[in-house]
């Protein structure tokens, strides 16, 4: 199953687990079944069924354009980080 | 996989395409555009860096003869809440809209309120006198540090902050707090037999482009707005300019002009809109033009910094834990590149605890925008200098303290995410082995000094469309503006797959109804995912010239070969005819043939450069003087190699000035007193020995010839070494940038 590094900032929510296994073929299913197991986790990755603006998703090391329908492999590894890219170039807060 | 191939046309030096209309002056620039009944635009810019805009009375401008129109944020459509999407990123769209046109507030010395049209430049500039604006002028807040306070004055009232989707309740002028962490670093700084502690400073600095920003616009009678203008990226000029004005992206058509420069400072939009609606509002075209004042004033320079770096090791050299806490001013709306920062501060390193704290903060200076690896220069300026005085501590020299913890293909980095292949050991290597090294330097206030730096790049969308002409030659259709040399580095690369030379291509750089969605030249992006589109594109085209040849041939295509330019036929009959003379049987087997390629690639693959320097340091004046400088880089594969040395030589170039020269000088009421090149003094020539750029190949395996971005990372360690230099030259570690004279002789006890 993919596993889910877990931000620093969000770790309250995991009683201090810095990753997680979880299953789910696509990113969406990935976080519903994070929120399924870790109340509020989706609130913070999504707004509007979407990743919140400045949010990145790295799959496997390589950076994605943040869709919730990215497909995942069964041993992946997700990221979710300050957005670099073009949210660099234009908020920055990349 | 791409260790050691040999290529026809990647790696050598042509001629770029573009060379001879620039060097003749015959290439066309923004400035440059000529239109029947055009008229002429003009900003008023703020006076002050904090105030609340009671009114503005335009009416005594509008009176001038001449005058034929005049603008303020009324005319604006209102921005509600929206947060825009820019395709590239999302911002605040009142933000956005408000660095146009400053609505309720102006937030910096330079922020623009209002615009003018008029038959000519000097009418529109004498009319933006003629505009009345009432003040409530405000205390301004000019220093991260300060800003962070809880009484500071606020700059936005409903601004909280956001840590990473939590929100807090209070206002603040802190508009977000990100954080990184591996590891347990308690746990790693108890295993460390030295450790160190350091604060830094770094000032506001410019991207310095020479040729200041401009636009024009022009409204058909059907409602299509045109924009030619000088920017890093047409379509994201199109969809700034749509969130701004609400106004569909299918009406809007963007013409990049040539580009005098950009850096990262001609991503964000600030006169085109002004420009669409002062022309909206005239039905003429209209030119709007900034002069260097505007420039630094009405621009985004890179943000000032505060930075407290702390790193442990052991005695024999392992580095075991390292801290960071980064305040980033973002200028006056959220949005500085305090994320790239956090994300490449320790990246030359691979240690198993580390945590990082990145704070983006807002103050009364114009809004930031990207300058060549944002955020990278300030954090390598703490870190890599807080190395140094490791090794000092420990005797290790300090490349070989870099080799012993250096980053490579497998290390997790601070943020996360696993490294790829990654040439960060190889380019310390590379320095430790040049000569430069090991040559003397010992007179007194000489001084060498090292360090390194990483620059993630990124992918994003390309698109390319090839023509294939009937003399053998191509027609290369692009959406990258060309900053640096690459439309020779992105032709290369198609005819390379093409077999023949770059001189067969003909690249043209065009508007937004004519190419397919490219994203901005920025990012170190445009030779990798530009280059990678017109590979893919050309792959397009030999997949249709090969089933060309088959039916000339009679053959099935899998019967047909293409290699070093000459289409084969195996299996049977012994046929061969040249690309070229292929090209010219089109008609006969089918007609036209247009490949295209598109792409959005992910494994951009990270850059690592280190550099070497020697300084002289005089003490009476405190003047540094750089006697020698090596820059290292990992260029993966080097398409034009003249071209990634100009690119490493500019980018050590920019760092010694913002080493040694380059800030924002402002005065207590927030006015920038150095808003002009005689003031604002960057390195010339005479200031500067010749850059040996020494390139490393370190193949990137996301790209089919393992192309790395180059554009940015040469930037990130000339602050570090320099500093480190001076270190080695007077035994005063300087941790305020710039090293200016007279921080110099303040560190030395001398004033």
């Amino acid at each position: 199953m993919p596993i889910v590094a877990i931000p620093s900032l969000l770790r309250n929510l995991t009683n201090g687990e810095d990753s997680i296994i979880v299953s789910g073929a696509t990113i969406r299913e990935v976080i519903d079944n994070l929120e399924a197991r870790y109340p509020g986790m989706k609130a913070r990755l999504c707004e509007d069924d979407r990743i919140k603006p400045g949010l990145a998703v790295y799959i496997n090391g390589l950076l994605t354009r943040g869709s919730i329908l990215e497909s995942v492999d069964e041993d992946a590894e997700i990221h979710f980080l300050p957005a670099i890219g073009g949210g660099l170039i234009l908020t920055q807060c990349v | 996989m791409l260790e050691n191939k040999e290529y026809k046309v990647i790696g050598t030096r042509p001629i770029r395409h573009d060379g001879v209309d620039k060097v003749t002056g015959r290439a066309l620039y923004g400035a440059d555009f000529q239109a029947a009944g055009l008229l002429h635009g003009r900003v008023l810019r703020s006076p002050h860096a904090h105030a609340r805009i009671i009114s503005i009375d335009t009416s005594r401008a509008e009176a001038l003869p001449g005058v034929k129109g005049v603008v303020t944020a009324k005319d604006l459509p209102d921005p509600g809440d929206k947060i825009a999407d820019l395709g590239e990123g999302a911002v605040n769209l009142k933000h956005l809209c408000d660095n146009i046109l400053a609505s309720d507030k102006v937030l910096y010395k330079g922020h623009a309120v209002a615009a003018v049209a008029a038959t000519n430049p000097h009418i529109a500039e004498e009319a933006c006198t003629l505009i009345d604006v009432e003040y409530e002028v405000l205390p301004p807040v000019l220093e991260v540090r300060q800003a962070m306070e809880p009484d500071a004055p606020l700059l936005h009232e409903h601004l909280r902050t956001t840590s990473l989707g939590e929100t807090a309740d209070e206002p603040s002028n802190v508009a977000s707090h990100i954080q990184h962490k591996l590891g347990d670093p308690e746990k790693g700084f108890a295993e460390a037999d030295v450790i160190i502690e350091r604060e830094f400073v770094t000032g506001t600095v410019h991207q310095g482009y020479i040729e200041p920003h401009n636009a024009t616009a022009h409204y058909n009678q059907d409602g299509q707005l045109t924009i030619w203008c000088s920017t890093q990226g047409a379509f994201t000029v199109r969809e700034q300019v749509a969130e701004i004005l609400q106004y569909p992206i299918s009406k809007i058509k963007v013409v990049p002009m040539e580009i005098g420069g950009g850096f990262g400072g001609k991503i964000s939009v600030y006169i085109k809109p002004v420009a669409a609606l002062l022309a909206k509002k005239t039905g003429k075209p209209v030119k709007v033009l900034m002069n260097r004042a505007d420039v630094f004033e009405g621009t985004g320079p890179t943000p000032a910094s505060f930075i407290r770096v702390k790193m442990g090791a052991t005695k024999e050299g392992k580095i075991t834990a390292a801290e960071a806490y980064l305040a980033f001013e973002a200028g006056a709306y959220p949005g500085s590149p305090v994320g790239p920062g956090a994300m490449c501060i320790f990246a030359p390193y691979s240690i198993e605890n580390v945590i990082i704290d990145g704070y983006d903060v807002v103050v009364n200076k114009p809004k930031t925008a990207p300058y060549r690896a944002p955020g990278a220069p300030n954090a390598a300026f703490g870190s890599e200098t807080v190395v140094d005085e490791i090794a000092e501590k420990l005797g290790i020299d300090p490349l070989e303290i870099r080799l012993l913890n250096g980053a490579k293909e497998g290390d997790r980095r601070a943020d996360g995410p696993v490294h790829p292949r990654i040439g960060c050991i190889e380019t310390v290597e590379a320095a430790k082995a040049h000569p430069h090294y090991t040559a003397p330097n010992g007179k007194k206030h000489h001084g060498r000094g090292v360090a390194s730096g990483y620059w993630f790049n990124i992918g994003l969308e390309s698109s390319v469309t090839i023509n294939v002409n009937s003399d053998g030659t191509i027609n290369l259709i692009e959406g990258s503006t060309d900053i640096g040399g690459t439309r020779a580095s992105i032709a290369m690369q198609a005819a390379e797959v093409l077999g023949i030379s770059a001189e067969s291509v003909n690249p043209s750089v065009v508007d937004t109804e004519s190419v397919g969605y490219t994203a901005v030249t920025g990012g170190s992006r445009t030779t990798y995912a530009t280059g990678y589109a017109a590979y893919e594109a050309a792959q397009d085209v030999k997949r249709q010239m090969i089933a060309r040849a088959a039916k000339l041939w009679e053959v099935e295509e899998a019967n047909v070969q293409f290699a070093d330019g000459e289409f084969s036929s195996i299996n049977g009959k012994e046929e061969q005819i040249s690309f070229r003379d292929l090209c010219a049987r089109l008609g006969e087997t089918g007609g036209p043939i247009v490949g295209s390629g598109t792409v959005n690639p992910g494994g951009a693959g990270g850059a690592y450069a280190t550099h070497v320097v020697d300084v002289a340091v005089d003490e009476e004046t405190g003047k540094v003087d750089i006697l020698r400088y090596t820059a290292v880089q990992d260029a993966g594969k080097a398409i034009h190699p003249s071209y990634v040395e100009g690119q490493i030589q500019g980018g050590a170039v920019q760092g010694i000035g913002w080493a040694l020269n380059e800030e924002y000088i402002y005065n207590a009421e927030g006015e920038m007193t150095n808003a002009s090149f005689l003031d604002y003094r960057m390195p010339t020539c005479l200031d500067l020995p010749m850059i040996d750029a020494v390139i490393v190949e370190v193949p990137n395996p996301g790209h089919p010839y393992g192309v790395r971005g180059v554009g940015e990372v040469p930037i990130v360690p000339p602050m570090a070494a320099i500093a480190n230099a001076i270190y080695d030259a007077i035994g005063v570690r300087m941790t305020e940038l710039p090293m200016s004279p007279d921080r110099l002789l303040k560190a030395m006890g001398k004033i």
